[in-house]
């Protein structure tokens, strides 16, 4: 009986396309949010999302969510309930959902699965994420034109490939426009704790950075900043209420593009599973509206940068580049490809202080 | 010189809610309760504190509400385990559980606000003071309270009744009690004033440290203070001397960083657990025992006759 479960799903996933839905009633979408919908930072981008998805397809579709879901068995149940509540897509809207969407996806082959920030895919189960170093490095032409003491702090939280593309895009881009900026990186080694990023704020703006930048998800830097006349930059939603002064602007996630075209591509019966990857292009990365203190003529600049990013024009990490010892990294004339990034381990050459390894 | 005014002036803004912590639940400790919940009435200290603040517009009345929503988590323990005798361990960890939910469900409306900056103290003349000025005169009150706090609570365990009786009732409950102390409203009394200042170390970091609200933002600083009272082997001064220790690495790791200084920084993070467990290892040899030993009561429960 398993051997031949596992068989037809093994099949459906690889060969057979998943069947065409019946017209008549409304497509039920799922959603699964690791906290609370209303959590002012990763969740709540995803549901205001959700809100615009219901709002584009009016009765044709409803929507369901599930919030505060905690990683582990709790996940698993959640997700395995709403594909038997007849749910014919269902977004898990967390990495910590990818083991648990990965198993339930085996059990239902004729549901479709969509895991955000994960890397295992299967027939009926998609992956999609944001190209947040394309934000930063906007964000860091920004930064090397507006900073007076050529230093800019970034509290980072761990030294992996994720973090590190956003480190580098951002110091490369300032370093393009400010030829004398300097990057100064404290890693706190959490995502989460407002004390610590607090106090790594504190400790940039003492050694001399008025540009803190953050891949921590807390507005604690913001905060710091604002009481200490600087500048920040915000990280998932908008974060200028906290520092209406120090707030330049803030890399911002909308989903909602991307949830409306997965959705038309199952009313159409055209859906297939696939990794997507996005930056600025089709609009998933976006900045929030640029601080009034920035002047036009810098306003200009981010405003070509972002263009030239959303067009594909030039690539943060085209060659020449180097790594932070000096060894080549990507040649003359080349750009990397997704695995490249996905493995990028090291600071690139210019960038101060030691990698924690 | 500057600079080093700066990390010591930040170190001390890191290691006044641990200070507040542990201070209470060494006091708890030393009257033979063990209240392992430290991080849950830290957390609804926190949001006790900027609900309050934020509600009210005074930075007195989050003060007041971070003691009070401390003490009253910390009351509810106490009726739990002390009237209707539950385990202190277990019911230690539930309490931190129930804190971080409860502060979540109350702190729903509040997120995503902030509040103005805490005000410091500006002295005239010591306040301007090259160096001494900014580490000593500049600070906020709560930093100051932290430092008195410590004093009293050495003065009033060693050297007043008070302190000794609390001592006697978490040296030997059974003896207390047949002298004629009411071993229960003691250690409910106790346990409150434990709760206060958790909270009150909660509320330190909601309103001055960061000075914002989010979820679970205390991150495990009350296990750090429960670590601080073995460290401290239940003394108030070396108390102090812990937190200082736990704040001033954080920070001066979080510096050498900036600098670029070679040193991985889950080294710097680590230290002062290793120096917690070797103390521990310490606490264990016969010579240490005689006098640096935990309260004989700790986390006994104490039933009698009624």
């Amino acid at each position: 009986m398993m051997k031949r479960r596992t068989f037809l799903a093994g099949a459906t996933a690889l060969a057979a396309p998943l069947p065409l839905r019946a017209q008549s009633d409304p497509l039920k979408v799922g959603f699964l949010y690791q906290a609370p919908r209303d959590d002012k930072g990763w969740t709540e981008r995803h549901e205001l999302a959700r809100v615009e998805l219901q709002e584009h397809f009016g009765d044709r579709i409803s929507t369901t969510f599930v919030e505060n879901i905690s990683e582990g068995p709790d996940a698993e149940r959640v997700i395995r309930q709403l594909a038997q509540q007849g749910h014919e897509l269902i977004f898990t809207t967390s990495f910590s959902f990818m083991n648990p969407t990965v198993k339930v996806a085996r059990q239902f082959p004729n549901v479709r699965f969509e895991n955000c920030t994960g890397y295992q895919r299967a027939g009926n189960l998609a992956t999609y994420a944001a190209r947040y170093y394309e934000g930063r490095h906007a964000m860091g032409t920004l930064a090397g034109l507006m900073t007076e003491t050529n230093t800019i702090g970034y509290v980072a939280s761990f030294p992996i490939p994720g973090v590190l593309r956003g480190v580098n895009a951002a110091y490369l881009a300032a370093r393009k426009v400010n030829p004398d900026v300097r990057m100064r990186v404290i890693w706190i080694n959490t995502w989460f704790d407002p004390g610590k990023e607090a106090d790594a704020a504190t400790a940039l703006i003492q050694q001399g950075a008025d540009m803190i930048m953050q891949h921590v998800n807390s507005p604690a830097p913001i905060r710091v900043a604002e009481e200490n006349g600087v500048s920040a930059f915000g990280n998932a939603i908008d974060m200028s209420e906290f520092g209406p002064t120090a707030t330049l602007t803030s890399m911002v996630f909308d989903w909602a593009p991307y949830y409306v075209q997965r959705v038309q591509d199952v009313l159409d019966g055209t859906w297939g599973s696939g990794d997507t990857w996005a930056g600025f292009g089709p609009g998933m990365v976006t900045l929030a509206p640029l601080n009034d203190r920035v002047p036009a003529d810098v306003r200009a600049k981010v405003e070509a940068e972002i263009a030239t990013l959303s067009g594909g024009g030039a690539h943060p990490f085209a060659g020449p580049l180097n790594r932070q010892d000096g060894s080549l990294w990507m040649a003359e004339g080349a750009t990397p490809t997704d695995e490249e990034l996905f493995g990028m381990d090291f600071y690139v050459e210019g960038i101060d202080g030691s990698l924690p390894t | 010189m500057d600079l080093l005014a700066e990390i010591l002036f930040t170190l001390t803004i890191a290691s006044t809610p641990l200070v507040y912590a542990a201070i209470g639940e060494l006091v708890v400790e030393r009257a033979g309760v063990l209240n392992l919940g430290v991080e849950g009435m830290m957390i609804v200290g926190a949001i006790g504190g900027f609900a309050a603040a934020f509600t009210s517009g005074s930075f007195a009345a989050g003060i007041l509400g971070g003691i009070l929503a401390g003490a009253t988590l910390a009351l509810l323990f106490g009726i739990i385990t002390q009237l209707f005798l539950a385990n202190q361990v277990v019911t230690g960890l539930a309490l931190t559980i129930f804190g971080l939910g409860i502060s979540a469900l109350i702190g729903r409306s509040f997120t995503g606000q902030s509040l103005e900056t805490f005000p410091r103290l500006d002295i005239p003349v010591l306040s301007d003071i090259e160096f001494l000025g900014r580490v000593l005169f500049q600070q906020d009150i709560l930093v100051y309270g932290s430092i008195l706090l410590t004093a009293a609570v050495w003065w009033t365990m060693s050297r007043s009744r008070v302190g000794l009786i609390i001592r006697a009732v978490g040296e030997d409950h059974e003896a207390a009690h047949a002298l004629g102390f009411a071993v229960i409203p003691i250690r409910l009394a106790v346990l409150a004033f434990g709760g206060a200042c958790a909270g009150l170390g909660g509320a330190y970091l909601s309103l001055v440290q960061t000075p914002i609200w989010v979820e679970d933002m205390t991150a495990g600083r009350g296990w750090i203070a429960l670590a601080i009272v073995v460290f401290a082997a239940w003394r108030p001064w070396r108390a102090l001397l812990g937190a200082y220790l736990f704040g001033g690495f954080t920070i001066i790791q979080l510096h050498a960083q900036a600098f670029g200084v070679n040193i991985p920084p889950q080294y710097l993070s680590m230290i002062p657990y290793i120096v917690t467990i070797l103390v521990l290892v310490a606490l264990s040899t016969d010579a240490a025992r005689r006098h640096l030993r935990p309260p004989a009561c700790l986390g006994k429960t104490f039933f009698t006759a009624r």
